[in-house]
This record gives structure tokens, sequence and C-alpha cells, in this order.
């Protein structure tokens, strides 16, 4: 018995994208060929980008087919970065995922740039005031900034709208990092980036991340949405293929498959009903069966909900997320830590650090989280098997480094 | 699972043994100048993919557990500040004490575990009444119940070894060739592990400041001058940069290194011979003698690859150091007790911090870190100061709470 409680990390590929994946790649014939076959493959390339182009409401030519979320983030980070030369400033958040955080500092190091890290609330989330003090500081110098839409860690959705209208007004591009948010809440770029808004220029969120195998794709393909206003520095030269921003022969087969499962999104809102329930009552039993758990993020409303509908994230004080994971996958369940792993061990989570809380919490932390296949069977093998392993984890403790000798 | 093929083919026994087992990799370093703290050196990664591929063929669980904090305190630090008080540390038994068999073993027994497992050549066996003992691997070339002397009976209770039986590592590599392991031919590893290089005096080198110092005779008279006294090793012939040659014309060897007062004591070859070796950090491996005050037979090894020496060991009373008490002091009585070990011929080559190893036979009998020698030749001037007098007893800033 497995029960999968993981699913931010990568959720099952669905029946219909493995099936459109496999028939995919019998068909031969590169989509930049001028022959036949290439027109071919050309079509089932253009039919794909018109898919995804419309599970996120931007134009077709503004899909650009990445080899995942974490191209598509470096695209769009040093992409903006480099053309808006010779700006140095990059405001982003803390908190963000390891592929915003890596490329920012790697930019740094490399390049120049100058990070301005803006402050994330207790749960976590990016305060549009803070927003707008960073801006009225003086923003000749500021390239970009980058956010996520939703925390892939504690699920803490952004107000992405506001801080673009923010950014627009003074010419700032925004790249927007929704690749956890993608298939779990409504993104519409068309509106996000104010298209047709006058005098926004090059400013607004102008590029958007997502991946496949997030929403049951599969893993290997993700599309930076990038808006026709936005000039952008190649990370990868070559045929020039996709609009000159990513050369490289197009994979018409995850294409393919990626549209499948992007098709298959269906009502999001009225499927999140089912999903906020199942995982609301997640909430209510891990309280129970640990009265000491503290759920982070903000607290599930039910009305104008502000965290991702299958995403739970608490702290075990006392434990360390390690050791649960551990004993619970001993268990047969699969859960998260939520943090980055660096060579299998997860690190405290730079999340929390960046909500303010302490060392300590940021290692006792477990992030379940669910998915379209997620049953009531499920959440109820977690709660059956969490007291034990929290009891034992409580015994481990969170000794392991310190010296007792 | 450490990534090499010993651990490999221990976990494979140890399941066909019947055992519920998880693989586990231990992360131990922290190399600097990475950008995210918990970064890792490319060839620890490349160990735990290994030991990763060993677990999937062998079809356990398998997971990464970091002590790098805890690895830095007790062992790298310990290392450093032993070193910088003049003694020569062995990192690998400190492991073995603080990590291997303690934080992982600590960790692992809280977590439902029964026993660490691992791909020592060493043997545990039990005697008549049901006392576990831990003996010499039946392999004596690969041996290496030496630098597991520092276990305790309660640590033994819950340690496997699984090759102790093994006639060779030839053997133990043809196992893992057999079990399709990909670090069948991988190469043994020889240097500290935290020194990548294996540049041991160069890494100690930057982390220990050097401050020029006396070189003196055995009488006390001043030879010359050094750059920094850690950076001497007991029994070290090169380098000593004396101008004036010895008035026998003989070449003069380090004898002493003596932190606290910055200086570094030489003679002849023969003044390395050490009759008397003591220390009051010791241990019994399992069982301890029935009356350690009574002077008892053993063998007595200095070294993971010396020879076992023919010696008498006894426990004696000794009046308590002002401060850092060591491992045996009794609270308040003002004294604590010190192992003696008194070779039955001389040895060569010991020096302070260095663990010596009591055997009975094969059987590990206990261990201490040696903190004072006692040369077999004696001084020729009576107003000379005894090797003895000033042995590393003080307090280092080691990370021991």
């Amino acid at each position: 018995m497995s029960i999968y409680l993981d699913h931010a990390a990568t959720t099952p590929m669905l029946p219909a994208a493995i099936e459109a994946y496999v028939d995919a790649m019998s068909v031969v014939g590169n989509p930049a060929s001028i022959h036949s076959q290439g027109q071919n493959a050309k079509r089932m390339l253009e039919e794909a980008r018109e898919t995804v182009a419309r599970s996120v409401g931007c134009d077709p030519i503004e899909v650009v087919f990445t080899g995942g979320g974490t191209e598509a983030i470096n695209l769009a980070i040093k992409g903006l970065f480099w053309a808006r030369a010779p700006r140095r400033g990059i405001l982003v958040p803390g908190g963000e995922h390891h592929a915003t955080m890596d490329t920012v500092e790697w930019l740094e190091r490399h390049d120049g740039a100058e990070p301005g890290w803006l402050p994330l609330d207790g749960t976590g989330r990016v305060d549009p005031a803070r927003v707008a003090d960073a801006l009225a500081t003086g923003t000749d110098d500021v390239a970009l900034l980058s956010l996520l839409a939703a925390n892939n860690e504690v699920g803490t959705l952004q107000p992405i709208a506001e801080i673009g209208e923010l950014a627009a007004a003074h010419g700032i591009p925004v790249h927007v990092d929704a690749v956890s948010a993608y298939g779990q809440v409504p993104i519409d770029f068309r509106a996000l980036s104010g298209a047709g808004r006058a005098g926004s220029a090059g400013g607004g969120i102008v590029a958007l991340s997502v991946s496949a195998h997030k929403i049951g794709g599969p893993v290997g393909i993700g599309a930076l949405v990038l808006s026709r206003r936005a000039s952008i520095v190649p990370l990868i030269h070559g045929g020039g293929q996709q609009r000159q921003v990513r050369s490289g022969t197009q994979d018409v087969a995850a294409a393919v498959a990626f549209a499948a499962a992007a098709s298959a999104l269906g009502d999001l809102p009225a499927r999140n009903v089912r999903l906020r329930a199942l995982r609301d009552r997640l909430i209510v039993g891990v309280r129970s069966a640990v009265p000491t758990a503290v759920l982070n993020g903000p607290v599930p409303d039910g009305s104008n909900e502000q965290r991702l509908p299958g995403n739970a994230h608490f702290t075990f004080p006392g434990c360390e997320g390690e050791s649960l994971l551990f004993l619970l996958d001993a268990a047969g369940i699969s859960v998260s830590t939520g943090s980055a792993c660096q060579a299998g061990i997860p690190e405290p989570s730079h999340v929390l650090r960046a909500m303010g809380r302490s060392e300590a919490e940021a290692r006792s932390a477990l992030r379940i989280t669910l998915g379209r296949d997620s049953t009531d069977a499920d959440v109820d093998a977690f709660l059956a098997a969490l007291p034990a392993a929290h009891a034992q984890a409580s015994r481990a403790g969170m000794n392991d480094r310190v010296s007792t000798r | 699972m450490s990534g090499g093929v010993d651990s490999a083919v221990a976990a494979a026994r140890a399941v066909e043994a019947g055992h519920e087992v998880v693989g586990v990799h231990l992360a131990l370093s922290r190399m600097p100048g990475t950008l995210r703290t918990g970064s890792r050196g490319c060839c620890t990664i490349e160990d735990s993919m290994d030991a990763q591929r060993a677990a999937n063929i062998i079809g356990i669980p398998y997971y990464v557990w970091d002590f790098s904090e805890r690895f830095k305190l007790d062992v790298v630090d310990d290392f450093i500040a032993e070193y910088a008080a003049g003694r020569t540390p062995n990192p690998c038994m400190r492991c073995n004490e603080r990590i291997k068999f303690a934080a992982l073993l600590d960790k692992a027994l809280d977590l439902g575990f029964d026993a660490v497992c691992t791909g020592h050549y060493a043997s545990i066996q039990t005697d008549a009444a049901g006392n576990r003992e831990l003996h010499r691997a039946s392999a004596w070339a690969k041996d290496q119940s030496y630098v597991l002397g520092v276990l305790t009976a309660e640590q033994l209770a819950h340690s496997m070894f699984p090759l102790g039986e093994t006639p060779s590592k030839a053997e133990v590599r043809a196992e893992a060739a057999e079990r399709g392991f990909s670090v069948a031919t991988k190469p043994d590893s020889y240097d500290i592990c935290f020194i990548p290089d294996g540049d041991t005096r160069g890494w100690l080198a930057e982390r220990v400041p050097a401050t020029a110092g006396d070189i003196l005779d055995r009488e006390g008279n001043t030879l010359g001058r050094h750059e920094g006294a850690a950076a001497f090793t007991v029994g070290q012939r090169k380098g000593l940069q004396i101008g004036t040659p010895a008035a026998d014309g003989k070449p003069r060897f380090v004898l002493e290194v003596r932190p606290i007062t910055n200086t570094v004591v030489v003679g002849p070859k023969e003044a390395l011979a050490i009759g008397l070796i003591a220390g009051s950090k010791f241990t019994w491996t399992g069982l301890p003698p029935e009356h350690p005050g009574i002077a008892f037979d053993c063998d007595v090894q200095i070294r993971a690859h010396a020879d076992p020496v023919p010696a008498v060991a006894q426990v004696v009373s000794i009046p308590a150091p002002a401060s850092g008490a060591p491992d045996n002091a009794a609270p308040d009585s003002g004294r604590t007790t010190e192992l003696v070990i008194t070779p039955r011929e001389p040895l060569t080559g010991v020096a302070p911090g260095q663990t010596a190893v009591l055997y009975v036979g094969t059987r590990v009998l206990g261990q201490c870190t040696i903190d004072r020698t006692v040369s077999a030749v004696p001084v020729p001037s009576a107003e000379a100061v005894p090797a003895a007098a000033e042995p590393a007893l003080v307090a280092v800033p080691a990370a021991r709470a």
C-alpha cells in the first residue's frame, strides 16, 4: 500500500496525456522541416501551443516551450535582466523557489545584479504596500521584479495582479513564477498583463512560468508565457526557433502531452470545491491528532481563500520534519518537508525563515499536498499513521545537530 | 552506507540474514564557497549516489541523514584543537565514537531501529555468559577492530559487522561484483575524509595559527627556533633546521611538542623509545577486567596498522587536574583514575593524542587516549625536565559540552 500525498512535487501523469504522448512519439517530422511530414509535426505542435495558451489565457505566440519550469524561470529572470541592462536591481521576495533565488544570487555574483529582497508577512504573503515602498525609493535602476503566484511550500497565494499594477506604473517588467499555482487556481495572463493597457510599454506582468508535470503532463517540458511587448535576451542560441527566444528542435510529443493535460484542467473553481473540503478535513484531523501542530500559511476561510486548494503545511514543534517524513514513508505514506533538498537532505525551510520563524521551526515542517486523485481514504490513512510517527519523531527530537558528549 | 564496497556488501548480507534493513548515508561535510548552505562537494554527492544505487540493487529504502554540524563540532573541530594542543588525534576513531555509534545510533534507536550495521572488518562474539565481545576480524590484514576500540558495551550491543568473518577484501569485491554493485572496483578510501587532497599538514596549517618558539634539547638548552610548535610530529626528523649539529654528530628527532610553552623538544633516536604510556580518558569494550587496579597482561596497539605489543596495564588513582575533568573523574573527590600501560618492549612512534587499544588475544579489551608518555631512555642530566613533566592535560577549546 502506498499513499501519495506529495502532489506539489509532481502529480501522476493523466492517462490521456500518456496516450497522447505515446501516439505523438510515433509521428516522424521536425516541425522546422519544410516538407509535408515536417508540416504535420508543426501542426501538432501549434495545436498543442494553442491549448496550453488557452489554459493560461494568453495568445499562442506568447507560449515559449522550455525544458521545464526551472528553465522558464531562468529564461525570464536572466533574459529580462540582460535585456534591461545597465539596470541592476532585481526586486524579489524572500521565500521564492530556489529556481528564482539561485538565479538571482548567481546574477548577483557573476553579473553585478543588486537584489532587493522584499519581506514576507507571517502568512508568507508579500504585502503590496511594501512593494510600493520599495518602488517609491527610486526605480531607475530596477531591471525587473519576480515573484511567485503561489508559494510552493506553504501555499500562500500572492496578490500578483495588484503588484503587477504597481510595477506597471513604474514601467518595470514583472515575471510571475506560476509553476505551483498552475492547474490549482485560474490564471488569466491577458488580464494580469493588462494587454492593451495604455502606456505600460514593457512594464507590468510580461512573463509567467508554468510546468507540465505539475498538472498531469510529462516532466521535461514547461513554458514561459512571454508577452509580445517584452524584450528578452535568450539563454540558448541556435536555430532560432520560438521567436529566437528558445532555440532547439521542438519536442512535439512532449508539447502534445502537455496540451492533453492542460485541456483536462476543466473548471478549476468547481474542482477545487472537493479538493478544499478534503484538505480542510485533513487540517482538522492533524490538529486533533497533534494539538501542538501549527498550520503555516493563510488559514482557509472558505470564501476569499488565499491558499492553494490542495496544500496543507504544518510545523510539528520538537520534531524533525525529516524524521516524520521517514517514519511516514516506512508506513507507506509519501509526504514532503516542502523545503529544497540537497543530495537527499531536506534543508531548513527558507520560506519559514523568510516568514520570521526560527531555525528549529524551519526544520520541523511537513507539507501534505493533495491532487485530483486524492481520496478520503488517502487522508484517513495519513491521519491514522500520523500519531505513531509523531510520537516516535518526538522521541528522536531535534538534537541531531547538537553534540551530546 | 558510505558509497564504498564494504558497507554495500554489509547491507546486502544483513538483508540476507533476515533483518529489516534501511540504507543510511551520512552527510558529514560542507564544502565552503558554495552559495547555498548545505551544499556539498561533488565527491560526496557521487558517494551518496553510489550508496543509493547499491541500496536500489539490494532493494532496501535509502535515506541521507545530515550529521555535518555534529561532525564538524565533534570530529573536525576536535581534530584541529587536538593538533593545536600538540597531540596527534585519530579522527576516524572520533567519528566512530561520536557519530557512527553515537549520533547515528541514538537517532536510529529513537526512530525504532535496533542496531547500526557497518562494513567494518571486526567480529562480535558472545561469551558463555551472553556478554558481547569485540574481536579482530578473521583476516588480520584487513582488521579494523582498532578503530572500533572506542565502543562501549552499550554501543556494542547495538552494532553489527557482517564482514568480520570474510577471509579477504578480494572476496568482498568479488561478492559485490556478483551482486551487481557498481562500486565493486571502487578504490578504498585512505585519507582523512574531510581533507580532500590528502594534504593534512597544509590543511591544518591553514587552520591553526603558528607562533615562533624555541627548539630545546632534553636538558632544556635552546638549540634553535621553530615557526610553530603544532607543525611538528613526534618522531619527525626533517625540517628542524637546527644550525649546530648534535655533539655526537647523530641526527636529532622530535621527542615532544609542548603547546603551553610553544616549544619543541628534540633528541637522539633512542629517546623515541617509549617505556610507559598513560591516559585518563579510557573505556572498556564490553566487560571490563575483573580487577583493573591490579596489573594485568594484555597486548597494546597504538596505531590502526601497528603490530600489537605485549604489555602490562593497570588502572591507578591520580590527583584530578584543576580543570577539564577527564571522563573517569569522580565528582568532588579531587582524584581521578588513569590507565597506565607498560609495554614489555619499548614502543616507537607514540605521541599524546593517539589511541592505545588493549587486546587479550583477539579480543578488544578497551582503549585510552594517550595523555602522556615516558621515554625508555633516561634524560642524561639531573636538572633535566622529565619528559612527562608537561603532559598535554590542558583543557582544549574542543567542542565537548
